[in-house]
């Protein structure tokens, strides 16, 4: 799960990571009472699960109450690439030297966590040229690798000293919390050379979240990305009108793509997953039958381990207890599939032979 | 390298050759039972079963032990499919390694990463390959299945299919074997972050088999897996045609699109980078998946094959 950059301040405050004076709120009542403790002047900042927040205007000085009372709803309103502000951040300004950046991540090329390190910082480490890059296996990192990071990034006295206690610490974190990335950027350096994180990014890894309860507060799930986590299916919600029902990660994403090559828009990607039972199956029609921008179905399944009828029987379930009205454009073939063409003949489920003539038929037929 | 290639078939002077034994962990519970029926269906040699607490007992006429060790003591099996709860995946796996097993073919979905990390650098003490996790598993079709696929869509023939994908592995090996290409093999290395054997390794270990006469790569979206192949095919001077299909081209950045490694950072993970490597490699990518047969014929004609 990502956090929010009030969240992992939490971790490297937890962790002994320094950072700016702060306190996040959600509403502007809890908002003024924050302002009065930390005092003006401070920055207000966006807590979104995306990046970019400061050229979309997320990110504001504030130096008094009438600046506040403009400033906090403003920047509460924002949505910044289609993620709605989740809560405010008001942290006090700090007097900057310079900028750093430092992440230690999960390389999946390489199989094993990496620092990157760079004097550069502030800005996308991805436009940075000059980076400090250092495999470090399980993520441990010895003192004298972290000596050798400072030296490159050419600290001296009290801010080497300080990166290398800090990038420790971010291992610990690392270790501890099973993140697939730990981000500081920036990392600044301050007026007495001392460091300090002044933003973080932190992703864990969702499949040990049944061995981290205390990160659990910190989950942020839709009801419907509940229910769905529940019943063992994958649901991503899209913004177009077609729902895109398939079995398998790839299949999904590959129907998703030629439904869009054909002018279509889908609604959502769902995977009805390995384990899909016709209970399963149905629970994730009726999450459907709830996304009113939904107008159609498009169905693309590949019987194996899931047998066609598997998904068959959740339709005509669905039919007879009334959940759905849509129109529905079926492709369905490997395990069972004459079966289950049988059994959905009566229904409004309209079968195809391929995948591209259901995926005409259903960009057609929603358009009219 | 053909190791993996000894380990499925073996050698002809082998007593076992093409009946590998092959041992099933977690045997007995829905998954595992399942595919068990499955695979002894296609005449993989299933020797036995592990699941803790019936030792002794049979399934499908298999005997069942009480611990790896054990199971491999009696059949001599180098070979393991795991169907454990991800929560004991990294036992089951240490006690298969240390039992002497060399490939690990790892089912299980939800696996922490940190369990993968620690078993990988198992896995390269002891010799042994594990694909997976998250995996459909791998099979020399018309010979040995091991793994969750259904058997229709493949057939025996001289065509490598690598994926990260299962179903849509079906699906194109489907379509090759419809146009007549079958497979020498295919294997899945599974959705996650981190695989016990990436793309680029499958395809060391694949490249140098004889009568191989083409790939197909099954990539989608998430990491560089597709990209760091493509530049070990040029590296490497990989002559014969090689044909790929990306998955999750229109879905939308930073979100998970099921698979746990289907995530796209910025460019990072991005179907255009991909397809970009694969172009300098001179690999075409099939637009659907239909078209991959298609292509692959294009290119084996263009070969002299």
């Amino acid at each position: 799960m990502r956090l929010l950059e009030y969240q992992a301040k939490e971790l490297f405050k937890e962790f002994g990571i320094r950072i700016p004076p702060s306190l996040a709120s959600k509403d502007i009542e809890q908002g003024r009472k924050d302002a009065k403790e930390l005092g003006f002047p401070f920055v207000i900042k966006i807590q979104v699960p995306v990046g970019g927040r400061g050229k979309a205007g997320g990110i504001q000085e504030c130096h008094n109450e009438d600046e506040f009372e403009l400033k906090y709803p403003q920047v509460l309103g924002l949505t910044i690439k289609g993620e709605k502000a989740r809560a405010i951040l008001l942290e006090k300004m700090a007097e900057i030297k310079k900028e750093l950046y430092l992440s230690l991540f999960l390389n999946r090329g390489k199989r094993c966590y990496t620092i990157i390190a760079s004097a550069d910082g502030g800005v996308e480490i991805e436009s940075v040229k000059s980076q400090i890059i250092r495999e470090v296996g399980l993520g441990k990192v010895e003192e004298d690798v972290a000596r050798d990071v400072a030296k490159e990034m050419n600290l001296e006295g009290k801010s080497a000293d300080d990166l290398v206690e800090i990038l420790q610490k971010l291992s610990k974190l690392t270790i501890e919390k099973e993140t697939e990335l730990v981000e500081i950027n920036p990392l600044v350096v301050l007026d007495d050379d001392s460091l300090m994180a002044l933003d973080g990014k932190v992703i864990t890894d969702d499949n040990s979240n049944f061995r981290h309860e205390e990160l659990q507060k910190y989950q942020e799930r839709s009801e419907i990305k509940k229910r769905a986590e529940k019943s063992g299916f994958s649901l991503v919600e899209l913004d177009g009108n077609i729902a895109v029902v398939g079995n398998g990660a790839g299949l999904v994403m590959s129907t998703l793509d030629m439904l869009s090559d054909n002018g279509g828009k889908p609604a959502c990607f769902l995977d009805v997953g390995g384990g899909a039972t016709p209970e399963s199956v149905y629970e994730a029609l009726t999450l459907i039958s709830k996304m009113n921008k939904v107008k159609g179905i498009l169905v693309n399944l590949y019987g194996g381990i899931v047998k066609t009828t598997t998904v068959a029987k959740a339709f005509v379930k669905a039919y007879e207890k009334n959940l759905i009205d849509l129109p529905v454009f079926a492709r369905l073939e490997g395990a069972e599939s004459e079966k289950s063409k049988a059994m959905l003949k009566d229904t409004k489920t309209k079968m195809f032979d391929t995948v591209e003539e259901a995926i005409n038929a259903a960009v057609l037929g929603i358009k009219k | 390298m053909t190791y993996i290639f000894d380990l499925l078939r073996g050698k002809p002077e082998d007593s076992d050759y093409k009946k590998k034994p092959v041992i099933v962990q977690g045997m007995t519970g829905k998954f595992g039972s399942v595919h068990t029926k499955s695979m002894i269906e296609y005449g993989t040699n299933i020797a036995a079963g592990v699941v803790p607490g019936k030792g002794g007992q049979k399934f499908e006429g298999v005997p069942i032990f009480e611990t790896v060790k054990e199971a491999v003591d009696s059949t001599g099996a180098k070979i393991s499919i795991l169907f454990v709860p991800a929560k004991f995946f990294l036992d089951a796996t240490k006690e298969a390694l240390d039992a002497g097993i060399k490939l690990l073919v790892a089912i299980p979905e939800h696996v922490p990463i940190r369990d993968t990390l620690q078993l990988l650098e198992l896995t390269k003490k002891n010799n042994a390959i594990m694909i997976g996790p998250n995996t459909p598993g791998v099979m020399i079709p018309e010979l040995i299945k091991i793994g969750i696929m259904p058997a229709s869509p493949f057939k025996a023939g001289n065509i490598a299919v690598l994926s990260k994908s299962g179903t849509l592995l079906y699906e194109i090996s489907d379509a090759l074997s419809e146009g007549g290409f079958g497979q020498a093999i295919t294997l899945g290395i599974g959705g996650d972050p981190i695989n016990g054997t990436r793309l680029i390794d499958a395809f060391d270990m694949i490249k140098d088999i004889p009568d191989l006469a083409g790939m197909v790569i099954v990539g989608e979206i998430g990491g560089d897996a597709e990209e760091v192949l493509a530049q070990r095919i040029i590296d490497s001077n990989f002559k014969k045609p090689v044909v790929a299909y990306i998955a999750g081209r229109t879905a939308p950045k930073e979100k998970r699109m099921g698979h746990a490694g289907a995530i796209v950072y910025g460019n990072y993970g991005s179907a255009e980078s991909k397809v970009l490597m694969f172009n300098k490699a001179n690999i075409p990518v099939a637009k659907r998946p239909i078209e991959v047969p298609i292509l692959l014929a294009g290119k084996l004609e263009q070969s002299g094959d």
